[in-house]
């Protein structure tokens, strides 16, 4: 435990330290939603049905930027190779960076919920379980994110690698995130909120027990 | 890595079997009362799907052997099944598509288990992608195996996330739920493609141990001195 935290602080403070591109990033992931809007249209009502598909599929694409710098500090001079030989676990060195990667996700995607108000006019009252939607979207991003960013990081290519592994995977994280979003702006008469919640941390619980278990493997050599 | 024989005895019995079913299923079968000969696809369709998601069940077992006993052998047997299941769901999509315009109207459904093919594709696909990329053959076998065992296990999440957003697909076809006319020729394609899916199987492994092997081998000396036999010049 005592290693998690000591790695957690670590990665915060990177995460700090490159503040300037996580801001390129909240750039990326703002210009991707005026983007959407050209390509659908002026219609403000179509615009706003639309709002919570566009929101996730910004910041999914803005996450794979986080995502693949996120193991570059340790990727250069053999930094993790030092890391390993610390008596912290290698499971402790998962789960502090995937938690500081969620941590960066869910600020990106808390930053991106203004931009869509403004840009397609889905404003909600109901902002708390918004922002849980939207931290249980970027922990489900981050999970199999991280472990694959560990392994793209050291292999060529790292940025088309990085998209095409984890894409297919986290499919069901943007189902349940749009469909959960969409829910709290438009209304929920149906009462569906709580099963794409269910299915949002049945992902999570999965993946951070999975990736969690898996990652001194990826690691290891 | 056995080097016998059996794996191309395989392949042919499966050529000929495929061969067999395919032409009874067209030939000799009696069309279907609604969809006409529309259906007679699913000789090879339903065979597809079954094969397919066998041999992606298949890697994944492999995967866990590879991580659990080492050895670079269950890697060349994972890159033989993740090879054959890519391709084999690959054909199923299309396969699929052929069917659906016809029947559906359209060349492609949001439907559960056409989308989780679709994403099955993409998630074994990507770590075939993944496998160019890495030079190191012991981190190729790791990563491979780490990225298998995490695509299979969110087959379910994917197809239950699917299925609650959207569903159009009919129940699957087993010999429950089609006609005695129809029997045969799908059991013979279904043991056709199984005979042709394991010894492809079988070859690729063979070719990604081989392929290894070559990785492995000390590489030759720049140049051969003057005089000296050309034995030595060979690869142990």
């Amino acid at each position: 435990m005592k290693g998690l935290w000591a790695a957690l602080r670590k990665d915060l403070l990177l995460q700090w330290r490159t503040r300037a591109q996580a801001a390129a990033v909240y750039a990326f992931g703002a210009s991707a939603l005026l983007l959407f809007s050209f390509a659908v249209g002026p219609q403000a009502s179509l615009l706003r049905e639309q709002a919570a598909g566009f929101l996730w599929l910004g910041l999914m694409l803005s996450s794979t930027l986080t995502l693949a710098e996120s193991f570059q500090a340790e990727a250069e001079q053999h930094a993790l190779e030092g890391l390993l030989l610390l008596p912290a676990s290698p499971r402790a060195l998962y789960y502090a960076k995937a938690l500081a990667n969620t941590t960066a996700l869910f600020l990106l995607g808390t930053g991106l919920l203004p931009m869509m108000v403004i840009l397609y006019d889905a404003a909600t009252p109901r902002v708390p379980p918004l922002l849980g939607i939207v931290l249980l979207g970027s922990a489900g991003l981050s999970a199999p994110g991280t472990l694959y960013a560990a392994m793209t990081a050291q292999a060529r290519a790292r940025q088309t690698l990085l998209p095409l592994l984890l894409f297919p995977l986290v499919v069901p994280v943007l189902l349940a995130s749009v469909k959960a979003t969409s829910l709290i702006i438009h209304g929920d008469p149906m009462g569906q909120l709580g099963s794409w919640t269910l299915l949002l941390t049945c992902f999570n619980v999965i993946h951070w027990s999975l990736c969690g278990l898996l990652f001194e493997r990826v690691v290891e050599d | 890595m056995p080097r016998g024989k059996l794996p191309y005895y395989s392949v042919a019995l499966g050529a000929l079997l495929l061969l067999w079913g395919s032409t009874w299923g067209l030939f000799f079968a009696p069309a279907e009362t609604y969809m006409g000969d529309v259906q007679r696809i699913m000789y090879v369709h339903v065979p597809t799907a079954w094969n397919g998601m066998l041999a992606l069940t298949i890697a994944f077992f492999f995967a866990v052997l590879s991580l659990w006993k080492g050895g670079l052998d269950w890697d060349a047997r994972l890159e033989g099944a993740l090879e054959v299941g890519v391709v084999l769901c690959t054909l199923l999509c299309m396969q699929g598509a052929i069917w659906a315009k016809p029947t559906w109207g359209v060349w492609w459904d949001w439907d559960p288990r056409l989308t989780t093919t679709a994403v099955l594709v993409f998630a074994f696909g990507g770590i075939l992608a993944l496998r160019q990329f890495v030079d190191d053959p012991v981190k190729r076998a790791t990563w491979s195996a780490v990225a298998a065992i995490i695509a299979f296990a969110d087959v379910p999440i994917v197809y239950f996330s699917v299925r609650w957003w959207n569903s159009l697909h009919q129940v699957q076809s087993t010999p429950a739920t089609v006609s005695r006319a129809f029997h045969w020729p799908l059991r013979i394609n279904a043991f056709g493609i199984l005979f042709l899916m394991s010894g492809l199987i079988a070859v690729r492994a063979r070719l990604a141990a081989l392929r290894r092997e070559d990785e492995l081998a000390p590489p030759l000396p720049a140049a051969v001195p003057h005089g000296a036999s050309l034995a030595q010049g060979v690869r142990p």
